[in-house]
């Protein structure tokens, strides 16, 4: 088989076309040298999907739920796209991907389509390529896309800085879900999900975050969004109506409100600083790869001090693009 | 694979077959081996599986039979990747089946067999194998 060039692919998604959207994703996720200006001209292309995070705790609930809302938002017409992302162990590097099983009754529909991927080492609960597969999925036309972030750790803000609607999940009965939120995720919900009321003890998961979320709003209230706090249960559907019609209305003020025109800027803000902080990361490691630096030995001979050599390096890191691209 | 990351799997029962045992030892074998691994779970459909190999875009399909299903599943599986414009997909299979359907299906594209008491190393091997042999995509 031969090599299909990604702008081919590109052109080839934009018409909606599954494979090459896949393969493109693929490709980004690989950093392979050869799909960049493609994916540089694809960003120019996007910014009409609604990007909805999800984040929570491992075990609260997300994938679940997230596979009750692309259903409910697939019937409203939507196309919907899923990138659903967990931890890549850190002894082999491998990963079991296991979000998609919990998803398994969207299984055949064209209009559905969801990506897994392994963190790889990426701190902040989203992959290297995450925001990539975004772009690309946008492009193929996907109207809602939907990021589910690992949930292992209790920063991962970034979502917020990552998605126009940013969903908080917690679960009943897991003890540390609101320990959770009192960490840092409390401020960054647009969207309050307590998952499984199916359960006894979620009524009172309700009422815990309610209480907190009084407290905390005492301080900082916004005038443009109430960020409510919904019941859901991904078994019986209970509240997945309330959920989508929250979504829909914070859509609607997130685009029209100054806060709508800040948050923007925010996500471009984050975006721009995640590329840079990658673009020195490879460079770092391409660097390193050119064998044991001089500036090393320098350092090590007391020859100079770490400042000094650490803004030699940074230079080396800018001048090397001119070198070798 | 430092160019390309990790060898992307997509592990796959299909059918009434409920024999979960063989694919769970893989899986993990296949984690361990550094590997990106997304199962299925049971009972999926060829259009399910086809659907989910593509928008996952994995390196290799592996299908783990051991309901004897082998000689009408493969052809279904090859059909709706040939659909998507998806015929680079390496797929693989494993599980128990007699020898002459090793052979048929061999015949139709599988590019391994690799049944019951396959040690997880040869598995990761030959999986390695195939995907460098395929090169870059
Ligand atoms: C354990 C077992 C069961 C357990 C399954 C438990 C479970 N959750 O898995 C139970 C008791 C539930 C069961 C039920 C049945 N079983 Co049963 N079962 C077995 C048995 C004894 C062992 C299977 C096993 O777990 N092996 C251990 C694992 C590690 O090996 P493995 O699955 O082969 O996997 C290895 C390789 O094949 C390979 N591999 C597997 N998958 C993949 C995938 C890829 C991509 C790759 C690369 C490699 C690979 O790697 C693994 C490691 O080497 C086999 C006999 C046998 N010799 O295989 C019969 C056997 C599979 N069962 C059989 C039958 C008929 C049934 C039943 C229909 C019995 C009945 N009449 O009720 C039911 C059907 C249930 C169902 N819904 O499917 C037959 C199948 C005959 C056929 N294919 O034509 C067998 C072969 C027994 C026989 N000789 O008749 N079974
Ligand atoms: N009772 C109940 N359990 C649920 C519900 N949603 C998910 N679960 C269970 O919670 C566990 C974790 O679900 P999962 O979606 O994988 O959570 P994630 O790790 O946050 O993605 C699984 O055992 C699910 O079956 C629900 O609505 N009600
Ligand atoms: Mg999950």
């Amino acid at each position: 088989m031969s090599y299909i060039p990604s702008d081919t692919l590109a052109e080839r998604a934009a018409r909606g076309e599954l494979q090459a959207v896949g393969r493109l994703i693929s490709r980004a996720e690989a950093g392979v040298p050869e799909v960049r200006p493609t994916l540089a001209a694809i960003y120019r292309r996007t910014g009409a999907a609604h990007v909805i995070g999800i984040t929570g705790v491992a075990g609260s609930g997300k994938s679940t739920l997230v596979a009750g809302l692309a259903l409910r938002l697939r019937q409203a017409g939507d196309k919907v796209g899923i990138v659903a992302i967990d931890p890549s162990s850190p002894y082999s590097g491998g990963s079991i991907l296991g979000d998609r099983i919990r998803m398994s009754e969207l299984a055949a529909d064209p209009g559905i389509f969801i990506r897994s991927m392994a963190t790889r080492g990426a701190l902040g609960g989203m992959a290297r390529a995450t925001l990539e597969a975004v772009d690309i999925l946008d492009l193929a036309g996907f109207d809602a896309i939907i990021i589910e972030t690992v949930g292992v750790g209790q920063d991962e803000v970034e979502i917020a800085r990552a998605s126009h609607t940013t969903i908080v999940v917690s679960a009943p009965g897991l003890g540390d879900g609101i320990q959770a939120i009192k960490a840092g995720t409390l401020e960054i919900a647009d969207i309050h999900v307590v998952s499984k009321c199916d359960r006894s003890d979620a009524d009172r998961t309700l009422m815990d975050l309610k209480q907190m979320l009084m407290l905390g709003h005492a301080a900082a209230a916004s005038t443009d969004w109430q960020v409510p706090v919904i019941g859901v249960s991904a078994y019986s559907g209970e509240g997945i109506d309330a959920l989508v019609t929250a979504i829909t209305r914070h859509r609607a003020v997130a685009l029209r409100s100054a806060a709508g025109q800040t948050r923007r800027l925010a996500i471009a803000d984050f975006r721009l600083r995640k590329t840079a902080e990658n673009l020195l990361a490879e460079r770092f490691a391409a660097v390193a790869a050119e064998g044991a630096p001089p500036l090393a030995r320098r350092l090590a001979d007391r020859d100079a001090d770490p400042y000094t050599l650490a803004r030699e390096l940074v230079a080396n890191l800018l001048a090397w693009e001119s070198k070798h691209e | 694979m430092t160019e390309t990351g990790p060898i992307r799997m997509l592990l796959a029962k299909v059918g009434l077959d409920g024999h979960d045992r063989g694919v769970k030892v893989v899986a993990r074998a296949l984690r361990d081996a550094g590997m990106d691994v997304i199962y299925s779970g049971l009972h999926r459909t060829p259009e399910e599986v086809v659907t989910a190999a593509v928008q996952e875009d994995v390196d290799v399909l592996g299908v783990s039979l051991l309901s004897g299903t082998q000689l009408t599943v493969f052809p279904r599986i090859f059909a709706l990747l040939g659909q998507y414009g998806a015929g680079d997909m390496i797929v693989v299979a494993g599980g128990v089946m007699p020898d002459e359907d090793v052979a048929a299906i061999k015949a139709m594209g599988v590019r391994a067999v690799l049944l019951q008491d396959t040690p997880p190393e040869t598995i990761v091997t030959t999986l390695r194998r195939l995907v460098a042999e395929r090169g870059a995509r």
